[in-house]
């Protein structure tokens, strides 16, 4: 009858998590070896490649000086603006598509169309129209995290178990409990996986923007070693931008599995 | 369709005639299919009363209405427990629904305690077949869901849950998830849920047929001691006669499709009822005559 049984972890299952630890680990460890490995042994022009301990010195050097978190400051900034009004507007936008029949009519084919558009093609009227500051990349932001989030709602709306509305229903649920009963706590997870397709493509949306143009931001700064051929500098960059999507990754996956309690152990690995 | 049981615990089921017989001195049997005399129950009010009810649906694919229940008249005093079987498919389904508001008619009316029934309500709660608990909820906020959508506050549809926990035994489960519960236990959820409602009537549909054979025979008891406990109103669909007759004061016997009443059958067995007088004779014969008349109309071209 007892309804839940934790077993301990076998010795065999911790085992293998830490061999796959070792082996994952390793491959990175190797791959840097080799990079300064080559690096050292000029086997290409070091100008290029440069190394991970070149790196990592102007990834100290740019954080002494404040221009990395300069930078820094300026593409959070735009991320965090466009991403919250993603949200802000993607949430609702999606719910409503999903949840009445018409407004799915009327602007679903706006929708698709405008997920179709590549967003980064139309920077050049962004910047003619919103300038050459924060405002034009927050849209390119704002453009790029939003569909994820719509997409996944109006699917999560289509996922609500028809008998537990029926159940509502039979104890007089109006529409409007039924969707904060039912329907909302369907839309959690998707809204979770959309929050993290989105943060992918806002934080790609911000590094273009700014390479496309502008005098800021972390993009800005790696286009401009680049073009500098501080290939150190565009690598600190790059890994700058790599490890804050992994860190907002993590944290929403983490997220997610918070509010994914109520599936229990087996659905979550 | 449920078959008499067979041998198991012939030795009891004598035993247990020879009680029902003691104690059911006051009980007049009948004839079978002679109408009961009144008894003292009957001049309880009438909880439930449906009165000519005609439903039709749409059938998408031909276009063409059809009749689900033709021309039903039903009438469900207070503390009463009424199932209704019939072959599958034959409406008796469409029939509770209506009466839990979730389906529409076409003509006639449904009336509990003298109030026209046009939606679902608060004074009908329904069990399904299938649990469908909240999954995200934890059994003791999946009890007070109706409540809720009711308009109680939290605080007090909680304080009122525990004593529902405690009735269908489900103490040191509150916290669980409904994933980590068996069927059976879902299923008492279920049954909770719709008791903390306090509704006037207790519609069950087919309440365990998703069960397997054990556990549906466990979880009748215990509907049949929990019934008598609260004394609630109730109206059962089933398709398992035993289950009709163990549980229930009358057994109604719907017709094939469109459906409509075939007869009106009082269980005399006297209460507290206990499981094992299935093996009784009279059991027996209650049953074999509630199959005979669902089989007799199949066979007129009612249809399977």
């Amino acid at each position: 009858m007892s309804a839940r049984t934790i077993l301990p972890r076998s010795k065999a299952a911790q085992r293998e998590k830490i061999v796959n630890t070792l082996l994952g680990g390793g491959v990175i460890v190797l791959f840097l070896i080799a990079w300064e490995t080559v690096f050292r042994l000029k086997l290409v022009n070091p100008l290029f490649i440069s190394a991970p301990t070149k790196v990592l010195s102007a990834f100290a050097a740019l954080f002494r000086d404040g221009t990395l978190l300069n930078h820094l400051t300026v593409s959070g900034t735009e991320f965090l603006l466009g991403y919250g009004a993603a949200i802000i507007i993607g949430f609702p936008l999606g719910i409503l598509l999903g949840w009445f029949k018409l407004a799915k009519a009327s602007f679903g084919p706006v929708v698709s169309a405008m997920q179709a558009t590549p967003r980064i093609a139309l920077m050049p009227l962004f910047i003619i129209w919103f300038g050459l500051g924060i405002t034009s990349k927050v849209v390119v932001v704002l453009l790029s995290a939003i569909f994820p989030l719509i997409v996944n709602l109006q699917v999560a709306m289509s996922t609500i178990d028809g008998d537990l509305v029926r159940v509502a229903r039979s104890y007089g649920a109006t529409r409007w409990q039924i969707f904060r009963s039912v329907a909302l706590p369907t839309s959690v997870p998707f809204l979770i996986t959309g929050l993290r397709l989105a943060a992918g493509r806002g934080l790609l949306g911000v590094i273009v923007a700014e390479v496309f143009g502008g005098a800021e931001g972390i993009g800005y700064m790696i286009q401009y070693a680049g073009s500098t051929f501080q290939t150190d500098k565009v690598f600190a960059g790059v890994l700058i931008v790599a490890l804050t999507g992994i860190a907002l990754d993590y944290s929403l996956d983490r997220l997610g599995r918070h509010f994914d309690r109520w599936r229990g152990e087996t659905a979550v690995h | 369709m449920t078959l008499p049981n067979a041998e198991p615990g012939r030795k009891r089921a004598v035993h247990n005639e020879h009680a029902l017989e003691t104690r059911g001195d006051n009980i007049v049997r009948l004839p079978v299919g002679q109408a009961p005399p009144p008894q003292a129950g009957e001049c309880r009010k009438t909880k439930l009363s449906v009165k000519d009810l005609v439903i039709g649906y749409l059938d998408k694919q031909t276009g063409h209405t059809l009749v689900a229940v033709d021309d039903v008249k039903l009438d469900i005093r207070e503390g009463e427990f009424v199932s209704i079987v019939g072959l599958s498919g034959c409406g008796k389904s469409t029939f509770l629904n209506a009466i839990a508001g979730l389906v529409r008619h076409q003509q006639g009316e449904i009336r509990v305690n003298g109030k026209l029934v046009s939606g679902p309500g608060p004074d009908r709660a329904v069990v399904f077949q299938k649990a469908s608990l909240l999954p995200w909820r934890r059994v003791g906020r999946n009890i007070t869901f109706g409540l809720e959508l009711g308009g109680m506050k939290k605080a007090d549809a909680q304080a009122r849950a525990a004593h529902y926990v405690n009735l269908v035994r489900l103490n040191g489960f509150e916290n669980h998830y409904p994933h980590q519960l068996s069927g059976g236990m879902q299923q008492r959820v279920n049954l909770a849920r719709a008791l903390a409602c306090d509704p006037e009537v207790l519609l069950l549909d087919e309440p365990f047929a998703a069960l397997d054979a054990i556990t549906r025979e466990l979880m009748q008891q215990e509907l049949l001691e929990l019934c008598e406990k609260v004394g609630k109103t109730v109206l059962m669909v089933t398709h398992q006669i035993d289950e009709a007759v163990l549980l229930s004061d009358r057994v109604i016997v719907f017709s094939a499709r469109p459906a409509h009443v075939l007869a009106d059958i009082r269980i005399p067995i006297p209460r507290p009822r206990q499981g094992h007088i299935k093996e009784s004779g009279e059991f027996r014969g209650l049953m074999n005559r509630i199959w005979s008349i669902i089989e007799g109309n199949a066979n007129m071209g009612g249809g399977i």
